[in-house]
């Protein structure tokens, strides 16, 4: 192993790869700030450069950066103007933006660099021990459990409902995942439910919904009653994070790595995944006091989801770069720029040619500390976005959103969507109904029914679920983060009779 | 009754259609090698639709014990916020929609920041045009030049 590290770290130190990932991050974070364009598109957009760059480590050593920037970008939308452009970032904006709000939107945006620095450093450490090993384990997951696995994934809203809350937070997330049986599904090849209208068989768009739900509604709020978001000019006072805070999160960080790792490891799991589990498994573990502070601008609440979702990023090259299988959407893009390059990922990689492998192993590293270096300095300026006056800074939150629904579909029709389901939102959020399960079902939806419908065509039924113990074994906890919460409200309803 | 109860009515209505498509229509073109599947394309949103039914009758029977909160803004007293200026937005949001293709990128796109901060109560044109102009050229750069996705600049009388 320590020859294939010299190996990579010189080829990814060399002066053209390190301009390249540098370049990539760049790039990468600040059209990652775009909505709409989440890292799929911009490694998308950006695989014509890399093919004509010619050297396939440069090539993989840019996307890989352009990769992670994009994942930051998205965070910083996600935190300073509740519009995530990215699933991934969802989960980020949940305390993010609270803090934004309470004016520390330095400390947040500190925070998540450190947290996303840390997530994707351990998890370079971690693709470097396991990857060999875990290739074998991901194969172990078939259909069935990974149908268990977003059901456990969908029963993390517990996590997001309060005392009262969890029927309402069940009842968004079937919603999510009704909305999400619109159109065609990819095994049945039949439109359903979309009443004749064409522009629905491809279903709802990702970011018009996410768009609709949490940026919309934002936005109109802050029409309805106008607060001054720059109330400090935009200065940033608290970039610094304090020593009790560094430890705080500090525990977060490490279980969150290790855990975001692991699912992002899984194919189909990936960063989205991680960042809810993340998120529910820290709100659930932390002491009564904190819980509450979960949704309202927890240092933990935005640690857990943004150091997550770049480890799940680093541990879905597991099975990209020792199987060839594709984890993820962008990874799924990064395999077809491999095989534009005449590179074959594969357990053969490692051995023919070592030093792509370990160079993208070496590049994560080099990329995370990079972005680490570039944005903490950058921040305060990122912040400042904060302090345009709102009768300027309002439209262009809306058009952003408009431009994000409209990008990902290129469809006029979106837009309209994007209104109307903005208004639901609007309407929703005054009823009190918590708005991030109807997103968490709605993008773990279609995976759901797929590997649902897989597993009961292999089995002839729900026999699956007896027949498979790891898939038992996750439904059983999916019941268990389900219950809980009742039980816990009941204890307490009874300890304060 | 209280509003999340009201849409816990509509979400009902919702589910209701959602599972009378699901368990009466769906099946019908269903082709007959099809059925002699495990599961049907109407399989899981039969599933959806009465964990959906059940979920909504808990909340309007009012089964689950909470408490009514009541966020920043109270939807009870309305008026008192700037109401209008919100749904003039909405409005503007929609025009912009219908507008986006037959009036091009640049012309809609400038109208909308423009009557935007106009609407929200701003007045300095000299600062206002030239920030929605520039804006929106970068905007329509970095998207069309830049990054290669199509959005007519002009108007379609133009041609472009």
């Amino acid at each position: 192993m320590l020859e294939g590290i010299l190996i990579g770290l010189q080829t990814a130190l060399s002066l053209q790869n390190l301009i390249v990932v540098i370049g990539g991050c760049l790039i990468g974070t600040f059209i990652g700030m775009l909505p709409g364009l989440g890292p799929m598109s911009i490694i998308a957009i950006m695989i014509p450069v890399a093919i004509t760059m010619g050297d396939p480590s440069a090539a993989l050593i840019l996307l890989a950066g352009v990769y992670y920037g994009a994942i930051f970008g998205g965070s910083t939308s996600s935190i300073l103007l509740n519009a995530p452009g990215v699933a991934g970032t969802v989960a980020s904006s949940f305390d993010g933006y609270p803090m934004s709000q309470q004016g520390k939107a330095g400390k947040a945006l500190t925070i998540a660099a450190i947290a996303s620095f840390a997530g994707g450093t351990i998890g370079a450490i971690l693709l470097m021990i396991f990857a060999p090993m875990l290739s074998s384990v991901a194969l172990l997951f078939h259909s069935p459990e990974y149908f268990a696995l977003m059901v456990v994934g969908l029963s993390a809203i517990a996590a997001f409902a309060g005392p009262g809350q969890v029927t309402k937070a069940l009842l968004m997330t079937i919603l999510g995942l009704i909305m999400a049986t619109v159109g065609e599904g990819a095994l049945f090849n039949l439109p359903r439910f979309t009443a004749g209208i064409m522009d629905l068989q491809s279903g709802f768009g990702f970011i018009t919904l996410a768009m609709a739900m949490f940026a919309l509604p934002e936005a109109v709020f802050l029409v309805l009653k106008p607060k001054n978001l720059g109330d400090d000019g935009g200065e940033i006072k608290d970039l610094r994070i304090t020593r009790a805070e560094a430890r705080a999160i500090a525990p977060v960080i490490g279980r969150q790595s290790v855990q975001g790792f692991f699912i992002g490891v899984l194919p189909g799991a990936g960063a989205t995944i991680a960042s809810f589990l993340g998120y529910a498994v820290e709100r659930n573990i932390a002491p009564k006091a904190e819980q509450d502070e979960f949704g309202k601008g927890s240092i933990k609440g935005l640690a857990a989801p943004e150091t997550a979702n770049n480890a799940a990023c680093t541990g879905s090259f597991v099975p990209l770069l020792t199987l060839g299988i594709p984890g993820s959407g962008t990874t799924a893009i990064l395999l077809g720029a491999l095989i534009a390059l005449n590179v074959t990922p594969g357990p053969r990689l490692m051995v023919d040619e070592p030093q792509i492998f370990w160079a993208v192993i070496m590049s994560m590293f080099i990329g995370n500390l990079v972005l680490l270096i570039l944005n903490l300095p950058l921040i305060p300026y990122i912040a400042k976005l904060l302090a345009i006056p709102r009768n300027y800074l309002i439209p262009f939150i809306l058009f952003f959103t408009l431009m994000g629904a409209y990008i990902g579909q290129n469809n006029a029709t979106e837009l309209l969507l994007l209104v109307f389901f903005g208004i639901c939102g609007i309407a929703l959020k005054f009823a009190n109904y918590p708005l991030p399960p109807l997103l968490i079902g709605f993008i773990l939806g279609g995976m759901m029914e797929d590997n649902f419908s897989r597993s009961m065509q292999l089995y002839g039924g729900v026999n699956f679920v007896f027949e498979r113990p790891m898939t038992l074994a996750l439904l059983l906890i999916a019941a268990a983060l389900i219950i809980l919460p009742i039980v816990r409200a009941r204890k307490a309803r009874k300890a304060a009779a | 009754m209280a509003l999340d109860r009201w849409i816990a009515l509509i979400l009902l209505g919702i589910c209701l259609i959602y599972g009378y498509t699901a368990w009466f229509t769906m099946d019908e073109s269903l082709a007959p090698f099809m059925r002699r599947n495990p599961i049907w394309p109407s399989t899981f949103p039969k599933v959806l639709s009465i964990f959906g039914i059940i979920a909504c009758f808990v909340i309007l029977s009012g089964l689950e014990k909470g408490e009514q909160k009541i966020g920043d803004i109270d939807h009870r007293r309305l008026t008192d916020y700037f109401l209008g200026q919100a749904i003039l937005l909405l409005a503007l949001m929609v025009v912009y929609a219908l507008c986006l293709r037959p009036l091009g990128f640049l012309a809609s796109t400038s109208l909308f920041l423009i009557l935007g901060s106009f609407i929200l109560g701003e007045r300095k044109f000299h600062i206002m045009i030239p920030v929605a102009l520039i804006a929106t050229v970068a905007v329509w750069y970095l998207v069309q030049e830049v990054l290669g996705i199509f959005l007519r600049p002009l108007p379609y009388f133009l041609g472009a």
